[in-house]
């Protein structure tokens, strides 16, 4: 479990996706990450949980470099994200410069609390977006993908819709299906239903589950117990910028071993 | 909803929207207040207004046949051209300068940042006709302007001054510069106008920051651009008649020397605004259709809103119950 040797030694580090190490982050005077340490693997559903500004937002935030990091390292498929070692014997990390970095977001997918959808661009163009954009598609090609994304997500008669004609729920499955269009290896997910009103959090989920049925690694920052319960492989709880246990789903929920975990998931069951 | 209202209501309040056959509420009719100072306001400014009309267009000082032939004089249309470009070139040439301040405003850097606060600053602070007239004689502070080395390093071209900065160079020169400042604060509001989410969203699909800003940041920011750039058009086509102070053969340039000349003052600055009323017009035309092109979505989330205001059929029938219940107590 060494800094360097992420693709070696214990039998399940051999497919990781992601894994962090001694993640800090400060803003200000807080310190809103303590060190995490983190590894998923792939196809794995891993959900964050835990009490509004614990960190878990940030850190989810730091896997694709939306925000900088003050010290420890992000892999992802092995390689560092958003940094490079540097300088006498590469003991200090540099920033990428923004084409690598832009490379790296490329391959993780990210879905937003508040969709973030364009809203001067219909849904199907809204997913064409980046492929065209970023990796230089043809449109036709791109526009075909963007359509059967948009099936997928079940949504092929909204596909010409403005984001102002369509309702929250439909609006975040095609913010999903703009990030599946990048054909990414790592899906992250930040609180996708918590703007939703409470009759279309399950079609969004519904959507989330078929898509770790099909077998995509996934983190998912949620706090909704159910799905977490239902579809994780593995449950995350943190607390004041601290991982304070990691479980399954069923262990977790049903006997936390810490109590800060019970007075937690006390106030949320 | 409507059996509440009822009782609140006077004998005379409810046109009724849920209940057809309640009684004979439904044969009362809705009138609208009469309004005599209303009326009397339209009749006096009316009055006042033909009454100018008249004045203005019985003048025997007047001489509308001098309005009439010079209206379309080969001179007044050369000046109007010469508007028409200096309009157009400089409020192109003030957007270009306008998005670079703008963005260099909001950008991280503190040096960047004070750069374009000083160019806004120093172009907003300081009289247009300064400005135009500074350009103008520009070769009285640097009789030679050429490329080289900066630092009195070997020059590589040199012009004269006088030779290059014309009425029309100068008349570009001032216009754009001004322009670029009053249009950078305009694009610089736009820009943060869009949710910051939106950068993020593409930063997360991997676009540059550049294709981010054109592609996702500038159409947003148009929605709120637009209006303030078609008032910003609409005063430069009249603010170009300020460069006939350094012959710069606009339109208000033209009719001077015409004026000057055969001393129909009157008459030519007519033939001026009614072109300039033209050009003013056309533009009004053109903001209104470029408006609606930048607001794609506007339409169905306006619809979207009233319908959040106005949720269902029960609100609805409020509001029908509500109004004539007003008029009904007066």
């Amino acid at each position: 479990m060494s800094d360097t040797g992420t693709r070696t030694a214990t039998p399940p580090a051999e497919n990781i996706v992601l894994s962090a190490r001694g993640v800090r982050k400060r803003f200000a005077d807080t310190e809103v990450l303590k060190g995490i340490d983190l590894e998923v693997r792939a196809g794995e559903v891993l959900c964050v949980i835990g009490p509004s500004g614990s960190g878990k937002s940030t850190l989810l935030r730091c896997f694709n470099h939306l925000e900088h990091i003050d010290a420890g390292r992000i892999r992802v498929d092995g390689e560092l994200i958003g940094y490079e070692q540097h300088g006498p014997s590469g003991r200090t990390l540099r920033e990428l410069r923004p084409r690598d970095i832009r490379r790296q977001r490329e391959r993780i997918g990210m879905v937003f609390q508040r969709f973030h959808l364009f809203p001067h661009r219909t849904a199907v163009r809204n997913v064409m977006e980046g492929p065209v954009a970023v990796k230089g598609r043809t449109r036709a090609e791109a526009e075909r993908q963007a359509r059967e994304l948009l099936d997928r997500v079940g949504l092929a008669d909204r596909a010409d819709h403005y984001p102002a004609q369509l309702s929250g729920g439909q609006q975040q499955r095609v913010a999903i299906a703009r990030a599946l269009a990048m054909e990414p290896t790592l899906m992250l997910f930040d609180e996708p239903t918590s703007a939703l009103d409470p009759e279309l959090v399950g079609e969004v989920l519904g959507v989330m589950r078929d898509l770790a049925r099909s077998g995509m690694t996934m983190i998912v920052v949620t706090h909704e117990m159910g799905f977490a319960r239902e579809v994780a492989d593995r449950v995350l709880f943190i607390d004041q910028g601290a991982v304070v246990e990691t479980g399954r789903p069923d262990e977790l929920f049903t006997d936390p071993r810490h109590d800060r975990t019970r007075a937690f998931l006390s106030t949320v069951l | 909803m409507n059996t509440d209202m009822n009782p609140h209501g006077t004998a005379a309040g409810h046109a009724q929207a849920g209940a057809p056959d309640q009684d004979d509420d439904l044969a009362l009719r809705v009138t609208r207040r009469p309004r005599p100072g209303h009326w009397l306001a339209v009749l006096a400014a009316a009055l006042f207004t033909a009454w100018l009309a008249y004045t203005v267009i019985v003048n025997p000082h007047l001489h509308w046949d001098v309005v009439v032939d010079h209206l379309f004089d080969g001179v007044i249309l050369e000046g109007l051209w010469v508007t028409v470009q200096l309009t157009l070139i400089s409020m192109a040439a003030g957007v270009a300068i306008g998005v670079l301040i703008a963005v260099m405003q909001l950008s991280g850097s503190p040096v960047l940042r004070l750069t374009a606060g000083a160019y806004t600053w120093f172009f907003r602070g300081t009289p247009l006709l300064v400005q135009l007239i500074f350009w103008f004689n520009l070769a009285l502070l640097f009789p030679v302007i050429g490329i080289g080395v900066p630092f009195d390093g070997p020059k590589f071209v040199e012009w004269q001054t006088n030779l290059v900065i014309t009425g029309f160079v100068a008349a570009l020169l001032g216009l754009s510069i001004n322009e670029g400042a009053y249009m950078a604060e305009i694009v610089r509001a736009g820009i943060q106008s869009v949710d910051p989410g939106q950068r993020e969203a593409g930063a997360s699909i991997g676009m540059s920051n550049r294709r981010i800003l054109t592609r996702i940041i500038l159409p947003q920011a148009m929605r709120v651009i637009i209006p303030p750039f078609g008032n910003q058009f609409i005063s430069m086509l009249k603010t170009t008649s300020l460069v006939s102070v350094i012959a710069g053969a606009d339109l208000m340039t033209v009719s001077q020397h015409l004026y000057l000349a055969n001393f129909e003052v009157i008459a030519l600055l007519m033939v001026a605004s009614i072109w300039y009323l033209v050009l003013t017009t056309l533009a009004s035309v053109a903001q209104h259709f470029i408006e609606r092109h930048y607001t794609p979505g506007a339409a169905p989330l306006r619809r979207r809103v009233l319908g959040d205001l106005v949720p269902g059929r029960t609100g609805r029938a409020q509001g029908a119950d509500r109004t004539p219940a007003k008029e009904g107590a007066s």
